[in-house]
């Protein structure tokens, strides 16, 4: 049995987290919460530099040709510093879609920009609140030109490149669905910075008004597509959000061995060590969880789907409990803006709703065992 | 990252896979049990006595054991691989032998006389004798070492008096480890000392307790005048709860299920396929795909968790601390699964055993749970312990910890 990362991983993982602690100190989290900047750019161009952008990027189109295994252990150091900068958007989603469905020119000619960081990309989905189905879709793709508004789009005004799903036939359903890469610098595109909850982590709206796009993929595999693109950023999210859950453990404990009241450590009270007994069950869940998704992204296994599944909804519970008892146990400070706890607050929502909420997730997981029961 | 056995581990799972297909029959099904159940009636006793014998004599009962003691001296590792293998063949339960063998034995192992070790190891790793536990009393179940039991030195004999409860199987033991005060004037931990003692012994009765289950797994034991020879106490006079603790560490490291009677989320998936409910079947509501994702990730995340453990024990490294979340994550599921696959069931899941669907399994499980929650430590203690010694936060404060025993409010 060898359910763990190797020790050339660990190394990394050493290695990038001291990398960020040097790199991405809380103020360079505030500095983009608080600025106009959508990311720090300081900060994503070390990183380009130390290669991470090109991790699971195959060497033949300029990355680092490591795996996904490597993206994790990165993933999860980025999230433990809530990193300003669009990682997921740009490796998770906008180059992993390109992997799945590009064709080799397109690969070509997109991916190395991408893992040598000049470029960022991303994946826009969402036109309207509620649920992303193939019916809500109504941006068209039609003779090479998208029209329609996209909202909201995670990075959308950083982002040289975006995955659209677009209707393109006539069909009202998923069939009628493809996928466009457009360049978001060309003409009839015009975006609106948006706010948002986190906003160390910029979205905008996007309006397309006959903007040029090419095709990704074949036709009627849009949706299909998508989901495998969505699984795939799950498992690399879910490290991200234990990274995050595991920084909120952290803070708390240290707060309740420092902080006194009623003449003694707040820690030493049964309300306080249980709450936070209980954070500690839900990350290592959570990274159990996410170590599975790990195995099963980098081996390309059958249950990839329901691996993915399982990791995004564990870590999003973990990240959201302990975010908020994270924030319960600091008492009124808190509450306030000068301390930490609410950059985790805010992180651990986006991220909860960044790849559909968990209402979809735990449907699709039940899906998949309904599938595998039924083999 | 992978799931394979290394070449000694494939070659021992071969070994054991071999040795079971030659001895046992392959499982057809699981099926759900009580979760709280020790044993079941005397003839599914003598078959699980059989059975343990001959694992014994293969060294398969305790694979970690010296070899002169019955086992393999094996690893950890090769202890979960026999257990792997054992749970896809249909043999009888281990369950009466599970306290002994867990707990009572390597604490005689650790303290006792060479004579004690050579009496009663083997018969215990066989089967032919069983043990049981005896440190929970009335005025102390989660405070262990309040506990009043009073064991009085006369020449090379103590006399103990007093009352144990909640002794699972004390009713078909044979022997029993047992924690008792020795001076009630020292600090309350420092005045216990550890003994042993057959159950046959004049002046014990064991008393069987009615479970809310309505089974009876445990007992009151109650001792009066009950002679102990000096040469049955394990460990030094006084020196009891460093014993204890020993006994309580090694509860700790089993690994691996067994917990939950055999009802997960599978199960909750077949009954979900078969209902229908206001709106088509039940496995097609939302609300019910909602709750059976939650419980799968907390199922799958156990399940990792224990990949976690063996690859450390694959090792040969101690596991971690996430080894120590299952019991509180398992009890609580088996609860609210279970009351939540008999709201499922609508009114019919008000009805019990046969007259219930699937068997009554769901109901087994929602009353044996309560009792998993408590038993083996409840989950405040095990918040406690997490809280303490995984994250490193204060010990409670304690009230009794200084002053002599027999001056602490309530003790006699």
């Amino acid at each position: 049995m060898n359910f763990d990362f190797s020790d050339d991983q660990k190394m990394l993982r050493d290695q990038a987290r001291r990398f960020l602690g040097e790199r991405c100190p809380v103020k360079a989290v505030r500095g983009v919460l608080e600025g106009a900047h959508g990311h720090d750019a300081a900060l994503w161009k070390a990183i380009a530099e130390m290669g991470w952008t090109g991790t699971a990027i195959p060497e033949a189109y300029g990355g680092l040709g490591l795996g996904h295994l490597e993206l994790c252990v990165i993933a999860e150091e980025l999230g433990r510093v809530l990193a300003p900068v669009p990682f997921a958007s740009t490796v998770y989603l906008f180059a992993e879609a390109i992997l799945a469905a590009g064709s080799e020119e397109q690969k070509q000619r997109l991916l190395p920009r991408i893992a040598s960081g000049e470029r960022i990309g991303t994946f826009a989905r969402a036109e309207r609140p509620g649920a992303v189905t193939p019916k809500s879709i109504r941006t068209g793709f039609k003779g090479g030109k998208l029209t329609g508004t996209k909202t909201p789009v995670a990075d959308g005004m950083d982002a040289r490149h975006a995955v659209i799903l677009a209707r393109a036939g006539e069909d009202g359903g998923e069939r009628g669905l493809a996928l466009a890469v457009v360049d978001l610098d060309g003409a009839g595109v015009k975006r609106r910075a948006l706010d948002s909850i986190d906003p160390s982590r910029k979205h905008a709206e996007i309006v397309f008004d006959g903007a040029a796009a090419e095709c990704l993929g074949t036709g009627g595999e849009a949706w299909s597509l998508t989901s495998l693109v969505l699984d795939r950023a799950a498992v690399l999210m879910a490290f991200e959000q234990v990274g995050g859950a595991d920084r909120c453990l952290a803070m708390a404990k240290d707060y309740a061995l420092a902080r006194f009241a009623f003449g003694r450590q707040i820690g030493s009270f049964q309300a306080i060590k249980h709450k936070l007994a209980d954070i500690y069950i839900g990350n290592e869940l959570a990274r159990s969880n996410a170590y599975y998704g790990a195995w099963a992204l980098s081996t390309g296994a059958r249950d990839l789907a329901l691996a993915a599944a399982a990791a995004r909804i564990c870590a999003t519970q973990a990240f959201d409990f302990a975010a908020k008892e994270n924030m319960q146990t600091h008492g009124g400070v808190g509450f306030t803006w000068e301390y930490d706890c609410h950059l985790f607050y805010k992180r651990s929502r986006h991220l909860a709703l960044a790849l559909g909420p968990q209402r979809v997730w735990k449907d699709k997981l039940v899906n998949e065992l309904e599938l595998s029961n039924a083999a | 990252m992978d799931f394979e056995d290394t070449a000694e581990e494939a070659a021992f799972r071969a070994e054991v896979r071999a040795w079971l297909e030659a001895n046992a029959k392959p499982r057809r099904h699981r099926e759900a049990s009580d979760a709280m159940a020790v044993d079941e009636d005397r003839g599914s006793m003598a078959a699980a006595k059989a059975w343990q014998a001959k694992k014994a004599q293969r060294g398969f009962a305790r694979v970690t054991w010296p070899k002169e003691l019955g086992g393999l001296a094996g690893s950890a590792m090769q202890q979960v691989i026999y257990n792997q293998e054992e749970g896809k063949f249909d043999t009888a339960s281990g369950a009466p032998f599970a306290i002994g063998l867990g707990m009572c034995i390597p604490t005689l192992m650790a303290y006792g006389s060479k004579d004690s070790i050579e009496r009663h190891v083997k018969p215990a790793l066989r089967g032919d004798e069983i043990w049981c536990q005896l440190f929970s009393e009335p005025a102390g179940g989660s405070d262990v070492a309040g506990l009043r039991m009073r064991a009085e030195k006369h020449g090379e004999e103590w006399i103990v008096n007093g009352q144990k409860i909640w002794t699972s199987g004390a009713h078909f033991s044979d022997y029993g480890l047992l924690l008792a005060r020795t001076d009630a004037q020292a600090q309350k931990h420092k005045g216990l000392t550890m003994f042993y003692l057959s159950m046959k012994s004049p002046g014990v009765e064991v008393r069987p307790i009615r479970q809310a289950s309505g089974a009876a797994n445990f007992n009151e034991v109650f001792f009066t005048d009950v002679r102990i020879p000096d040469a049955q106490r394990l460990g030094p006079v006084g020196e009891g709860w460093k014993v204890a603790l020993t006994t309580l560490m090694h509860e700790r490291l089993a690994v691996g299920g067994g917990l939950g009677g055999g009802l997960d989320v599978k199960e909750l998936l077949s009954l979900a396929r078969a209902l229908e409910l206001e709106d088509g079947p039940a496995i097609k509501n939302a609300g019910v795909r909602e709750r059976i994702a939650d419980w799968y990730v907390r199922s799958a995340g156990l399940k990792y968790t224990t990949y976690r453990t063996m690859t450390a024990l694959s090792r040969g490294q101690q596991p971690g601390p996430e080894a120590s979340i299952a019991k509180i994550v398992v009890a609580s599921k088996l609860q609210d699964l279970s009351a939540f696959a008999m709201e499922l069931e609508g009114e019919a899941g008000a009805l019990k055993g046969e007259d219930a669907p699937m068997h009554g399994a769901f109901q087994m499980g929602w009353m044996s749970a309560p009792g998993l929650r408590i038993a083996g430590g409840t989950d405040e203690i095990l918040r406690n312990i997490i809280a303490e010694r995984v994250l490193g936060l204060p010990p409670d404060i304690r009230v009794d910890k200084e002053l002599p025993f027999n001056e602490l409010p309530g003790a006699r």
